[in-house]
């Protein structure tokens, strides 16, 4: 157990640097000066070489690159190039938020995923299965930057009933924890229809694969209760489910992008939205250097969690 | 859209008469019982068509802006007179932007797939076919790319590239590109261990021969059905990445950039600004459904 865990956590390392190297990259491939935000107007080429000397842009490119990664190991990021607000805080403080809608979407479709794609694999070809192999496939197929609207339109617009933007109402007039719920209802909700699709899809499939497999026959064959052949069944088609959760707190940090800029939410879809009108690169870089760094370690987590329930995948 | 269905009777009649049915012959009959899939690829027809033929059935120039009596008629509802399905925050008529904004949705969401598809196989069958350290090289940098949800790369390539067509359709063909090389890579690692490639080399045939003859024949199939379920997510994220600003630029008709221009006007008229989702969504289950109805169809296992 423990020389797996260490193996699969060596290869984290190589990951993250590929991640890094991707992302300074970017800085790299743009087109126009990547410091013309941050000079002031009048200043004229002698200016401009002073800050790049400041900054280390005069540098080749791998120093350059070595100096950044040792500052973002050490959680600095450099400061946005528009706002010259040092990035680091500005992405974990918004971070937090972007957590609180992925995880709760996350958890949500995850639970119902997981009972829809039972009784859709328990009920192949008939109308349960129908149902929610439809269900699925629609899912998969929603933009949820529209779903957040068209939820804001029933809603907020035509019934009033839930507020549209932002995390809190302005002025405090609910008491907290219940006002923060219900404006996380409409994002949530968005957020939930594609990895519901996923999972309720990826379910069914193991829990056929597994239904497939002789020993279900022969449980059922020695009288077992239908309960308990579920809960065989279960058991068996959870590793590649729960592999495919993982993968989907990928689409829900990366959904969660477009919905909060639908939505207003404070967290890295907000960030971003901010950066793209800014062109401020430095801002975009880091925010998703650091969504992608927990993206990787959330999948070291659920390989880990994978090999608590079967022990043979520690072999491979 | 399931496989196994009893064999309809012109087909049981000719394997009574020991004719054999070709793979084609096969697909296709299971394709015309799957009547999900046949409405799919209709739908997705008429849309091509349409977006295609925009500029001679729009019944207006879709950035002409209209007027009721002396002032700008914003935002009429859907049924209006003359704007079947209203007008948009500027006045201009929702028909003709709706078929106008397909072209681009369409380009932007079709295109970066098939970029993706080109120089993945490449990619994906030399890796495969050359292994050693040639596939180390090239399956390592694909997987540094896996280490990032896929929206987050499109969105930190093309706002490091800038907004605009171009820029979008780079962006998600890059994002593309590794998903397809891995499945590429792995068929031709497949094909390439069975016997008759083997026995083609000993007959003395030249790699680039077998690769032209026998890898690509055999991985063709799997890499492109594999490539057709990522176009429903590219329109998607296509349309995702003009929403935030990173696609084509006003006032160019574009159905995510349509949908991020008339979100601010849900309270005075709140179903006109849901018509350009409702096409992106139309499109991408289009996509998925067919893509899906055409790997039963065609058998393949990926």
């Amino acid at each position: 157990m423990w020389s797996y865990v260490a193996r699969r956590l060596l290869f984290v390392i190589p990951t993250l640097l590929g991640v890094s190297i991707i992302m300074f990259s970017l800085l790299h491939v743009v087109p126009g000066d990547p410091l013309a935000g941050l000079l002031p107007l009048q200043s004229g080429p002698a200016e401009r070489e002073q800050l790049a000397r400041e900054l280390g842009f005069d540098k080749p490119v791998v120093v350059q690159y070595g100096k950044w990664l040792g500052k973002a190991l050490q959680g600095d990021l450099g400061r946005s190039l528009t706002t010259s607000r040092p990035i680091g805080t500005q992405v974990l403080f918004a971070l937090k938020n972007t957590f609180l809608l992925a995880i709760t979407a996350g958890v949500l479709s995850m639970v119902l995923g997981v009972i829809l794609g039972t009784i859709a694999g328990f009920h192949q070809g008939r109308w349960p299965d129908k149902v929610a192999s439809a269900l699925a496939i629609t899912g998969l197929s929603l933009p949820n930057y529209w779903v957040a609207i068209i939820l804001i339109i029933v809603f907020s617009a035509i019934w009033g009933v839930l507020p549209s933007q932002g995390m809190s109402t302005i002025g405090g007039a609910g008491s907290g924890a219940l006002d923060v719920m219900k404006h996380m209802a409409i994002p949530v909700l968005a957020l939930m229809m594609i990895s519901l699709g996923i999972i309720t899809r990826m379910v069914r499939a193991s829990v056929l694969e597994v239904l497939n497999q002789e020993y279900v026959t022969a449980l059922r064959a020695k009288g077992l209760m239908p309960t308990k052949v579920v809960i065989h069944v279960v058991k068996n088609a959870a590793p590649p489910v729960v592999t495919v959760v993982g993968l989907d707190i990928g689409y829900l940090l990366g959904g969660s992008i477009l919905v909060e800029s639908v939505v207003n939410w404070p967290g890295a879809g907000g960030l971003v939205n901010y950066a793209i009108q800014q062109r401020d690169i430095t801002l975009i870089q880091g925010t998703v250097l650091i969504l992608s760094s927990f993206f990787v370690i959330i999948n070291v987590i659920v390989d880990f969690l994978n090999t608590l329930i079967d022990p043979r995948i520690r072999r491979t | 859209m399931t496989l196994a269905r009893p064999v309809g009777q012109d087909l049981a009649a000719e394997a009574l008469a020991a004719k054999p049915i070709s793979h084609w012959k096969l697909a296709w009959w299971r394709l015309s019982r799957d009547k999900v899939t046949l409405v799919a690829g209709v739908v997705l027809l008429l849309i091509i068509l349409a977006a295609a033929l925009s500029p001679v059935i729009s019944p207006y120039d879709p950035n002409v802006v209209h007027l009721k009596g002396n002032v700008v008629d914003r935002m009429a509802p859907i049924g209006t007179a003359g704007h079947p399905l209203g007008t948009d925050e500027q006045g201009r008529d929702m028909v003709s932007r709706l078929l106008h904004g397909g072209r681009m949705s369409l380009v932007a969401g079709v295109v970066p797939v098939f970029v993706a598809l080109l120089i993945a196989s490449v990619l994906g069958i030399t890796a495969g076919f050359v292994g050693g350290w040639l596939n180390m090289l090239i399956m390592r940098i694909t997987d540094m790319f896996y280490a990032f949800p896929f929206i987050l790369l499109a969105i930190a390539i093309s706002g490091a590239l800038g907004p605009g067509l171009n820029n979008t359709l780079i962006a998600l063909s890059i994002v593309f590109i590794p998903p397809i090389t891995r499945i590429a890579e792995s068929v031709t690692t497949q094909v390439r261990a069975m016997d008759f490639v083997e026995s083609a080399q000993a007959s003395g045939a030249g790699n680039l021969s077998i690769i032209r003859y026998h890898i690509v024949a055999n991985v063709a199939g799997s890499v492109v059905i594999y490539a057709s379920t990522l176009v429903g997510v590219s329109i998607i994220a296509a349309a995702g990445l003009s929403f935030l600003g990173l696609g084509v630029s006003v006032p160019n008709a574009e159905w995510g950039l349509m949908l991020s221009q008339l979100r601010q006007s849900i309270y005075i008229e709140p179903w006109v600004p849901a018509l350009p989702g409702l096409m992106i969504f139309v499109t991408s289950m289009s996509f998925n459904l067919l893509s899906d109805g055409l790997r039963d169809a065609l058998d393949v296992r990926l």
